[in-house]
């Protein structure tokens, strides 16, 4: 009788267990890391706008205020983005004719607002409030990057569930002190746990209800 | 409280997962199941729901805006509010000074500098300059005209009326006073040195 198996069946056999493990794996691997890098979570990707509005030019170079545009942001869940008069009160008057901001000339004299693209999208079961944040020492660059040196917006955290809850487990580590929650270059004192831990009391958090779900979710 | 008969196992899944002819047939029915399961959480349908959120697109209004201009005629709840602290003057104290302060350094100093000047980083860009705080007409001028220049407008300067509020229009009114205080203490100082 002839044999049953090639010679190399045995071979073929060993690299089929070995696929057994190694597959699984690299798939769960390969898995968590898409979910992770920047092409899902779409961190440093400069989204094109209308008019190529460049906040390091106004924020940083500048030196206008956050608030200055964002009126609402103290006030409200959305930081608001600045109707086109805002733009035309220094723009009414100097690069007049500048082509970049035809758009803007159009949008006023036609009385259409401009429609920016959205960098910063959340799920829309997460209802985020960016007034709870700001007056309670969370900066805007904790979450936005470090705005005044971006030619083009982009989003600078990946704004997952996991990021969100990082904080939100740990405040002390991120809280900053009012005089600096509209400094887009604040950096982490080397003190930054003693301090955090006073912040935390000076602005009253309590930290033991920050992961309710009920917090970020109805 | 809601009765189980409220809600008896839907009919399909019953005759999917009862009998069969093949052994296996139950363990690759609930497979199946768990497997549509695992598809469903991937389509993550609620992370864009039909609802409006603030900016975003809406066919049924005007230029496809959930925003919406405000009818004609509208008056906002709070406006009675609104109008009385737009026309009384708050008590001047720190608190309000300090609110002015901070209040002034968003908004007005782009264009009339930190010290009140008229020389703010706008102007050395090439807008037209505000006249100094310090010039006697301004130092002369009441309260109510800075009030009213922040929420009506001067010359090129738009109104701020979206954009400040009523009782934070009057602290930086006393902010620019305070600003005054402090440039006339220094050109008497500057007098001071050139008396020497």
């Amino acid at each position: 009788m002839a044999q049953l198996f090639s010679a190399r069946a045995d071979l073929f056999l060993r690299l089929g267990l070995l696929a057994l493990v190694v597959l699984p794996l690299t798939m769960a691997v390969s898995g968590f890391a898409y979910y992770r890098s920047s092409y899902y979570t779409g961190v440093g990707a400069y989204v094109q706008q209308p008019v190529p509005f460049s906040h390091r030019h106004h924020a940083g170079e500048l030196g206008i205020d956050c608030r200055y545009c964002h009126t609402q942001v103290e006030k409200a869940a959305f930081a608001g983005l600045p109707p086109t008069e805002t733009c035309m009160t220094c723009h009414s008057q100097i690069w007049t004719n500048a082509e970049m901001l035809a758009p803007i000339r159009a949008s006023l004299a036609t009385n259409t607002p401009i429609r920016w693209n959205r960098v910063h999208d959340l799920a829309d079961y997460v209802y985020f409030d960016h007034s709870v944040h700001v007056t309670n020492g969370v900066g805007c660059s904790s979450c936005h990057g470090d705005v005044a040196d971006m030619p083009l917006m982009a989003k600078a955290e990946p704004l997952t569930m996991g990021w969100c809850l990082d904080c939100h487990r740990d405040p002390a580590k991120n809280l900053r002190p009012e005089s600096e929650i509209y400094n887009t270059a604040w950096e982490k004192p080397a003190d930054q746990r003693r301090k955090g831990r006073a912040l935390l009391a000076h602005y009253g958090i309590r930290k033991d209800h920050l992961t309710d779900c009920s917090v970020c979710h109805r | 409280m809601r009765q189980p008969s409220d809600s008896p196992p839907a009919p399909a899944l019953v005759a999917l997962l009862s009998g069969g002819q093949w052994p296996c047939a139950r363990a690759a029915r609930i497979l199946a199941l768990l497997l549509c399961a695992g598809l469903v959480s991937a389509c993550n349908d609620m992370v864009e729901q039909p609802k409006l959120k603030p900016y975003s697109s809406a066919e049924a209004f005007d230029q496809n805006a959930e925003a919406r201009a405000i009818p004609f005629g509208t008056v906002a709840r709070d406006e009675p509010e609104r109008i009385a602290a737009l026309r009384t003057p708050p008590k001047v104290d720190a608190a309000l000074l300090d609110r002015g302060r901070a209040q002034y350094e968003i908004y007005c100093t782009p264009c009339h500098g930190l010290a009140g000047r008229g020389d703010g980083i706008i102007v050395e860009r090439g807008f037209p300059p505000p006249p100094s705080y310090m010039e006697p007409r301004l130092r002369a001028a009441p309260a109510e005209h800075f009030v009213d220049v922040i929420t009506n407008g001067w010359g090129v300067m738009y109104s701020y009326a979206a954009r400040v509020e009523p009782r934070d229009r009057w602290a930086i009114a006393a902010y620019i006073r305070a600003l005054q205080l402090a440039g006339a203490g220094e050109m008497a100082d500057a007098g001071g040195e050139a008396g020497r």
